[in-house]
């Protein structure tokens, strides 16, 4: 029996690939109060398997960070969760308790954060991070504790010996793969991966990646990785879903999202990233900019910057710009929030 | 289309002294660097942080002085440039574009102002003809209404527009050379080809020789015709954009290639080799290849003797004693370096 199948047993449950792990039922969280209220995420629903990439994709400010945060239960104020429900494993956690919530981080799910490699206490060596988030969550005595450090760091590419570095030793690559580590020390069952390598350079975003990867394959632990780098997750995730001011606009498998998407912010997405092979065509990219969500438009929160919005088409132009799209489903595991795509224009 | 090079880099050297007394160590940030931009053409340098590349940008736009090395500039060699007039000439042809355009506009000033200032300080246009060039310069960037966009304060505007609005800027002194320092790393993905389409744009109309720096291989083979790739300092392979991505000779671009993500090809088989290393500036680099701790392909010699830059094929050259190597030297494998 390989170690990837020992790692798999001692994990604290059973993990079923293909159960849904969290769902998140059209969450919806503002930011403000009283008459200042900007909604960052407008019923969103999204749902992760057990054992399954799902990336969540969007650009600057449309809401991913924010559903995440809202997942994990650590909004602050003037955040706030306004609607909808996160069911984990089918137990909803809106409304639990400040100690139940903190069991339920880190052991369920834990998440890294943008720029997390900073996140590291600087006049603490790597061993004892390891050791305080571990024993903030179960009853484990130091000594094991570092070995389970060592054991971590060594999953993730880097020599044991260096537990007891300090963060200041290492590059930025490394001191995020220990972040990484820190958060798998707990045998999550769903890692939350914020922008988890945009600071770095190619090669070492790559290298973790793959690690990432592999560790997935042994621990069966399921990840939701939010980008603005949709060719990232072409390559990387099995699901994909889009993001665009505060709701989701199309959601599918990575390869049908890359072979056949509906959406047109979606396939404005896929131009903005010119390939490194085959042949070189002049790109559009996607004119104007997102929307103040302070003052989202009416319709389709799309419709300024979409090109098949057309007051020749007067009907279909006035449900555009009128009336919110829905997300629905137009084929198994496909889902598309698109008056074109219903009216089958597109 | 002329071929004369603007700007011409000759053996370019900046080492950043470290402390210590006795020893002087330094930081080798670019190292023998040698190239020239043509007009109408766009030239990228790429590589990872801390290889170098804002380094080289910098020194051209006389930011830093170098420590070796010369620029010349239409011919005259820029560590000459001394008098204010001579500054103010070469300041007019050579402009630079940064990164952050949300650092690089004042904030209490209409866009207006910023293109006003090059046009007033350069005298590029009488002053009864201001506020018409303005307009003009601003439509060339793609921002319309001009008169509109003139009046706005850069708070007023998007990520994109601000970066447009840079670069109108730095267009308003009719430059020949055009320095961008990694221009669409902080903009949304939506709008990064747009400002790659204006800089393909303006190139053709205006004849500009741009240095695109970047660490983005897939934007670097949209737009660019040459490609240099940089590697701790040193430009590690040069050649036309298509051919180095399409066949790259140096070991470090085939790295750098395969850990690019490739929207064109999806799911990726292709699974990098993990050695351990930087592509940072060194301190005091031994003799030696800069690569040699993570190539696949090193040999003997790779430890002992640095390359040089040798032209493999017409138009592409590598630093790499084993896939280009010098008339003469023999880079039979001795032994394999593990």
């Amino acid at each position: 029996m390989t170690s990837a199948a020992r790692q798999v047993e001692t994990a604290p449950m059973t993990r079923v690939a293909g159960e849904a792990l969290l769902e998140l039922r059209h969450l919806t969280v503002e930011y403000g109060f009283g008459g200042s209220r900007v909604r960052a995420v407008d019923g969103v629903d999204l749902e992760i398997r057990a054992g399954e990439i799902v990336g969540l994709a969007g650009e600057s400010g449309c809401g991913k960070t924010t559903v995440a945060n809202a997942a994990m239960q650590i909004l602050r104020p003037p955040a706030h969760l306004t609607g909808g429900s996160i069911l984990f494993q089918g137990e909803d956690l809106v409304g639990k308790s400040v100690e139940e919530l903190r069991r339920f981080r880190w052991r369920n799910v834990s998440m890294v954060f943008q720029s997390a490699m900073n996140a590291l206490n600087p006049v603490m060596r790597v061993g004892d991070q390891f050791v305080d988030t571990m024993r903030a969550h179960e009853r484990i005595d130091r000594r094991r504790a570092l070995r389970r450090a060592a054991e971590l760091l060594e999953l993730v590419g880097i020599d044991r010996s260096r537990v007891r570095a300090y963060p200041h030793e290492l590059s930025g690559g490394m001191r995020q793969r220990v972040i990484i580590a820190i958060a798998l020390s707990l045998n999550p069952e769903l890692l939350i991966l914020d922008e988890p390598t945009t600071a770095l350079d190619v090669v070492v975003q790559r290298e973790i990646l793959q690690q990432i990867e592999a560790l997935k394959r042994d621990f069966g632990f399921a990840v939701l990785f939010i980008t603005h780098d949709l060719s990232l997750l072409l390559e990387f995730a099995d699901r994909i879903a889009i993001m665009y001011a505060g709701e989701i606009v199309e959601s599918a498998p990575a390869a049908l999202l890359a072979a056949d998407p509906r959406h047109p912010y979606t396939q404005g997405l896929l131009q903005s990233f010119p390939p490194l092979s085959g042949p070189k065509l002049p790109l559009t990219g996607i004119p104007g900019s997102p929307p103040d969500l302070r003052n989202p438009p009416a319709g389709c929160r799309f419709h300024p910057r979409c090109p098949h919005c057309l007051p020749e088409r007067p009907g279909l132009y006035l449900r555009q710009t009128a009336e919110r799209p829905r997300l629905r489903e137009i084929q198994a595991g496909h889902q598309v929030a698109c008056h074109l795509v219903e009216e089958g224009v597109a | 289309m002329s071929t004369a090079a603007p700007l011409e880099v000759r053996n370019l050297t900046k080492r950043f002294p470290l402390g210590g007394t006795l020893h002087r160590a330094s930081v080798h940030a670019v190292d023998d660097v040698s190239f020239e931009l043509r007009p109408g053409t766009i030239t990228a340098l790429v590589g990872e942080s801390g290889s170098g590349k804002s380094t080289v940008a910098r020194l051209l736009a006389r930011l830093y002085s170098p420590t070796a090395g010369t620029v010349l500039f239409e011919g005259g060699d820029l560590s000459a440039v001394r008098r204010r007039r001579d500054v103010l000439h070469y300041r007019s042809h050579v402009q630079i574009i940064f990164q952050d355009p949300f650092a690089s506009l004042n904030p209490v000033k209409t866009v207006r102002y910023h293109l006003e200032r090059p046009l007033r300080i350069h005298h590029i246009v009488p002053h009864d003809q201001l506020e018409e060039r303005v307009h003009e310069l601003l439509q060339d960037a793609g921002l319309v209404p001009p008169a509109e966009i003139a009046a706005k304060y850069p708070h007023e505007l998007s990520g994109g527009q601000r970066q447009r609005v840079a670069i109108a800027r730095a267009l308003a002194v009719e430059p020949k050379v055009v320095l961008a320092d990694e221009p669409t790393s902080m903009l949304d993905v939506s709008i990064r080809i747009g400002i790659l389409n204006l800089m393909l744009k303006l190139k053709e109309e205006h004849e500009i020789a741009f240095l695109y720096v970047t660490h983005d291989l897939a934007s670097a083979r949209y737009i660019a015709d040459d490609i240099l790739v940089m590697y701790a300092g040193q430009i590690v392979e040069r050649g036309p954009a298509e051919e180095v991505l399409a066949e790259p000779l140096h070991p470090y671009t085939r790295l750098l290639l395969s850990a690019a993500p490739d929207s064109a090809v999806g799911l990726k088989a292709t699974r990098i080799e993990q050695r351990r290393g930087l592509a940072a500036a060194a301190v005091d680099p031994p003799e030696g290849c800069r690569f040699v701790g993570r190539c696949p392909l090193a040999v003997a010699v790779c430890s002992e003797l640095t390359p040089a830059l040798i032209e493999a094929h017409p138009g592409r050259a590598a630093r790499c004693h084993v896939t280009a190597p010098a008339p003469g030297l023999s880079t039979t494998p001795i032994e394999r370096k593990s």
